[in-house]
């Protein structure tokens, strides 16, 4: 039986990965996700748990631990943060390189400079290419839902690549939800034991790990990675399936919101999407025809999902909570608007919005439906993103 | 200590075959270091010379368990592994025990793995840590690091019109990593292979983070004969320019001490990083050199005296 409790995302996440009971645990402290590690130490504290927690001296060596655990055939997970991530960046990609199913959290916050600590995506999408899945939360429930899940996807044999569970910093990490909570048993048959193939820890079958990889097979290693990555398509859904048989809620790559009749819709990821949907009930009730279209799963991109779930629209605009500052637009409108291209002429629109923790309100999302309207009639997009909510 | 037939018999973590230069010492370290050890063995790697020439896929040299992760984190990594073993064994998912060895050139040590080699040593993982040390960054073509002595020549650190090879003394790593209070830390030479195997075994023999400093002559970077290689970690040893001694416990022990320390220059002639010392003009450096060689051996031998277990009279 669930269980509700108000807890904050943070200790939501602890307290799936107090279910889950990983071998190892790295750990260091970065805002916002630092609370996240205090009640995951305390459980360990406690006896709850009997995980080996590394307490280590940066979020590089956090990684590194995390990497050579995993090698040596432990389930292991570090969480981390903004700077955190951008230090462990080189280790992130070696991570995936050397397939290794570890499963992090990472509670989404802005890059330097200048140094702020509130949430924007810019952490993750520095790591868009790295090779890890990428799953997102909307709320500290899908946070802690997408942590059960997370584990099985990285480790399931036809992936075997890291998992990033993205919800954001503050927002998400420190705000106080009632989260559903499942029966541990549940969760730990769920999850199952990890049984990886080869590792370190093996006297009778000694293997070498991180091997210099020329010319002659490192492409076809990569190429093996984006194989593993196309694998994860079906992954991913067969163990929301799974999931939703076992506990009731039902995941997808992407979550539509009123779209049945929709003519014009908003993309995006993250805690905005729930204030979207406010939005959208109100215009709903004006009679504008506009629905969302939450990304759940960000890597794999769900480009043919998107594409379909969009087709007949007459305009859709991408929420960008990060800057690709490449000249035209933010990352997540760079993928979306690759997937439809050639499926749909459709106008794509790109608004930047919530960096370093600036507040979205529901006039901003106002002004995005009423630009959709307008964009419908002229068929036409601007060329370059709009910034929300900044001054100029 | 095993004696050399029972070492002969038993078989190396690293096997013939691997790409290492001809007469470089490093191989002949890892053989000596793992046939030390009684245990199966994991041993992590820094990125250099050791892990690029035994690794070459889809071939491996290690017979035992082996991760290269990156070049700064050969520490953390096996961090990560022993916390592992840890788990595992507290689980009783594991039956086997293991000894962890960590390896890293002086670049991967001194330099660009000194911060994750201090968290790992002080959080107290049961790991022996390494440092093959050939005082350069000689897999990408000898440049100076935090352990070239000073006036030597490297790539970064040429011989020009104005400066005269490395303009700063090295670093004392290995009294760094006693200032960690760890339980062992040990200095050791290739060229006295009996002296480095047992300390390997003594380093293993106890639980807890163990470090130590191995000089690594190297053909390519210091420019000698190939077959030179032990016959300079020798000198090293005689001029006093690298010490063999352990700290056990936080106590001292010089395990040679020459009867009459040779002159710093026998170390010096037989190399080309050092072949411009030899004019006149550059006497000043090899004074230097010669005066801080002098300077530590001296402040070793205190530090011996001064940490000596208390012997009965002075504790009457």
């Amino acid at each position: 039986m669930a269980k509700f409790e108000a807890l904050t995302g943070n200790n939501a996440v602890a307290y799936a990965m107090k279910q889950i009971n990983p071998d190892v645990v790295a750990a260091y402290p970065i805002t916002p996700q630092t609370s996240l590690m205090e009640k995951f130490t305390e459980y360990v504290a406690d006896g709850e748990i009997d995980t080996e927690v590394v307490l280590v001296e940066s979020e590089h060596s956090a990684m590194s631990a995390t990497v050579g655990a995993s090698a040596a055939g432990a389930r292991a997970m570090t969480a981390t943060s903004s700077q955190g991530f951008a230090l462990m960046w080189e280790v992130v990609y070696i991570a995936s390189g050397l397939r290794l199913p570890i499963v992090m959290p990472l509670v989404n916050r802005a890059l330097s400079a200048p140094i702020n600590i509130h949430c924007d995506h810019s952490d993750a999408m520095g790591g868009r290419d790295s090779g890890w899945i990428q799953l997102w939360s909307e709320n500290a429930q899908e946070a802690y839902e997408n942590m059960i899940q997370a584990v099985r996807i990285a480790e399931d044999p036809k992936v075997l690549l890291p998992v990033l569970v993205n919800f954001d910093g503050f927002i998400i990490s420190h705000g106080v939800e009632n989260v559903s909570l499942y029966d541990t048993e549940k969760v730990r048959n769920f999850v199952g034991e990890y049984r990886p193939k080869h590792y370190l820890l093996n006297a009778k079958n000694p293997i070498t790990i991180g091997l210099l990889d020329l010319t002659d097979y490192y492409f076809e290693h990569r190429r093996q990675m984006a194989d593993a990555m196309k694998n994860a398509y079906g992954v991913i859904g067969a163990i929301a399936d799974e999931f939703k048989k076992e506990f009731g809620p039902s995941y997808r790559f992407i979550e539509p919101y009123r779209m049945d009749d929709a003519e014009i819709a908003v993309i995006g990821l993250g805690s905005t999407m729930g204030t979207l949907r406010v939005v959208i009930d109100e215009c709903r009730a004006k009679g504008i025809k506009v629905g969302s279209l939450k990304i759940r799963v960000f890597r794999p991109f769900p480009d043919e999902e998107l594409a379909r779930l969009v087709s007949g629209l007459k305009a859709v605009a991408v929420l960008d909570r990060a800057d690709s500052l490449n000249g035209i637009s933010g990352p997540l409108f760079t993928d979306v608007r690759s997937a439809l291209y050639g499926k749909t002429a459709i106008p794509v629109s790109d608004y930047v919005y919530g960096l370093g923790g600036r507040e979205i309100t529901l006039d901003n999302l106002r002004q995005i439906v009423t630009d959709l309207g307008t964009i419908a009639g002229t068929k036409k997009a601007p060329r370059e993103s709009t910034y929300l909510g900044v001054r100029v | 200590m095993a004696t050399l037939k029972e070492l002969t018999k038993r078989e190396p973590a690293l096997a013939s075959g691997h790409r290492m230069c001809p007469g470089c010492t490093a191989p002949i370290i890892v053989k000596l270091v793992s046939v030390a050890a009684q245990k199966p063995l994991v041993i992590s790697s820094a990125t250099g010379c050791l892990e690029v020439s035994s690794t070459i896929y889809p071939f491996t040299a290690w017979n035992s368990s082996f991760i290269h992760n990156a070049f700064e984190n050969s520490a953390a990594t096996m961090s990560g592994v022993e916390a592992a073993y840890q788990a595992l064994r507290r689980r009783g998912k594991l039956k086997d025990e293991f000894n962890f060895i960590a390896f890293g050139g002086d670049g991967g040590t001194y330099d660009i793995g000194l911060q994750s080699l201090s968290g790992a040593m002080e959080r107290g993982h049961d790991m022996l840590y390494v440092c093959y040390d050939n005082e350069a960054y000689m897999n990408t073509g000898v440049q100076r690091s935090g352990a070239t002595p000073k006036g030597t020549y490297t790539t970064t650190s040429p011989v020009g019109k104005v400066q005269v090879g490395k303009k700063e003394f090295r670093k004392n790593l290995t009294e760094i990593m006693v200032a960690h209070r760890i339980p062992y830390v040990a200095q050791a030479s290739p060229s006295h292979w009996n002296d480095l195997v047992r300390k390997v075994e003594k380093a293993l023999s106890i639980k807890g983070p163990k470090f130590m400093n191995v000089i690594m002559p190297c053909t390519l970077g210091w420019a000698f004969p190939s077959d030179m290689g032990i016959e300079i970690a020798k000198l090293a040893v005689e001029t006093c320019f690298w010490p063999l001694y352990e700290v056990e416990n936080g106590a001292y022990k010089v395990n040679y001490k020459p009867k009459e320390m040779k002159p710093l220059t026998e170390f010096i002639k037989l190399q080309g990083r050092f072949s411009h010392l030899q004019k006149e003009a550059n006497k000043n450096i090899v004074d230097e050199l010669q005066a801080q060689v002098k300077r530590e051996w001296e402040d070793l031998l205190a530090r011996e005296k001064m940490t000596a277990p208390a012997t009965p009279a002075a504790t009457q």
